[in-house]
């Protein structure tokens, strides 16, 4: 029986260093970015006791605020001011627009809450067509670039914030109010605060 | 005026065909037409299905705005900005070339570059160490005598396995 002599092992050439860590950098970037993703859409909403984020929104012709058509929330310290999110395609905003209004009426001669109506991924004619059938008053303004809907992480519409005097959201009304007294409610327990 | 006369039935012919051109405007803009620019543009409110199949209101309302810019003779361009302006970048099926978004065009096709690298890399036929194919100076050499006892080993191994049989 013949035996041949012992194989020496190849070397193996490997993958270079610089492709290795090209490859490493890469795959954990990736991994940071989907993580990064995923915590955002998980995060949900802003929260009560955050700050709200400031934005500034483009009020629609005749629906200025004091006759200013930028309306930034920071200036508006010092007032309760309850942001609507709605749109004109949404059917549960058409059950609150009218309690809403009608509170816009209760507390406008008070001067002390502000109501926007942030109109979300909606075309012009049909936000003002909206807003005529509803015979809707208070301030209200595009959300352009739906910026201002991403600051607040919305999930859908309507969605309203009641932000009290010092810029922090206090309540969070996920969908249509059922009435007008639950407006209130709301409204006046953190004006009593 | 024998010319005039010959030239009478062109200039018709002429006029028809320009006639036809001018009727084949139609000012209204026909579904293809909304399409064709809805299909690059995604609602926000229904992710992932891009404006042309969209079934929802707030979708329909997008797609009869389309038709209206296109009847008042925006290009199609001028629409995907007004929309871009009105709603973000993120309502465009190809995200701008511009900033941070270079990284959907460039990532992929690097790593898939150095995939193909790294597998050719791995996978290439390794020569070996120098002279390990048969050379004729190898059958010269003197061949290492069996380990010892190894005869042994294989006749007990071949045993049990006829044991096993």
């Amino acid at each position: 029986m013949t035996q041949s002599p012992p194989e020496v092992a190849p070397k193996k050439k490997g993958v270079p260093l610089w492709a290795q860590v090209l490859v490493w950098v890469g795959v954990t970037a990736l991994f940071a970015v989907v993580a990064l993703g995923l915590r955002r859409t998980q995060q949900g909403t802003v929260q009560v006791g955050d700050t709200a984020p400031d934005f500034t929104l483009a009020a629609f012709p005749g629906y200025e605020y004091n006759g200013a058509s930028q309306l930034k929330l920071s200036d508006l310290k010092g007032k309760l001011v309850v942001v609507n999110f709605w749109a004109s395609w949404c059917k549960p905003c058409e059950q609150e627009a009218a309690d809403l209004e009608e509170a816009w009426h209760v507390y406008q001669p008070e001067g002390d809450v502000v109501f926007l109506g942030v109109d979300y991924v909606d075309t012009e004619p049909e936000a003002l067509g909206y807003l005529e059938k509803f015979n809707i008053t208070f301030p209200n303004g595009a959300d352009l670039g739906t910026r201002i809907s991403q600051a607040f992480r919305i999930k859908g519409v309507p969605e309203t914030y009641f932000i009290d005097r010092d810029g922090v959201i206090q309540h969070i009304q996920v969908g249509p109010f059922q009435s007008l007294a639950q407006i209130q409610s709301v409204v006046d327990s953190l004006k009593a605060k | 005026m024998k010319k005039l006369f010959l030239l009478f039935p062109f200039v018709l012919v002429l006029s028809a065909l320009w006639a036809g051109a001018a009727f084949a405007q139609d000012p209204t803009p026909s579904d293809d037409d909304v399409n064709r620019v809805a299909k690059q543009l995604f609602c926000p409110v229904c992710e992932n299905t891009p404006l042309d199949v969209c079934p929802t209101q707030a979708c329909a309302q997008w797609r009869a705005l389309i038709r209206e810019k296109l009847a008042a003779g925006w290009t199609e361009a001028q629409i995907k900005q007004y929309f871009v302006d009105q709603y973000g970048a993120r309502v465009l099926s190809e995200p701008p070339r511009t900033g941070l978004n270079w990284l959907v065009y460039l990532v992929p096709p690097i790593l898939f570059i150095v995939g193909v690298i790294i597998l050719i890399r791995t996978f290439k036929p390794s020569k070996g160490p120098a002279g390990a194919e048969a050379s004729p100076a190898s059958v010269d050499e003197t061949p290492i005598p069996p380990a010892a006892g190894s005869d042994e080993y294989v006749a007990r191994m071949e045993d049990e396995l006829k044991k096993r049989k």
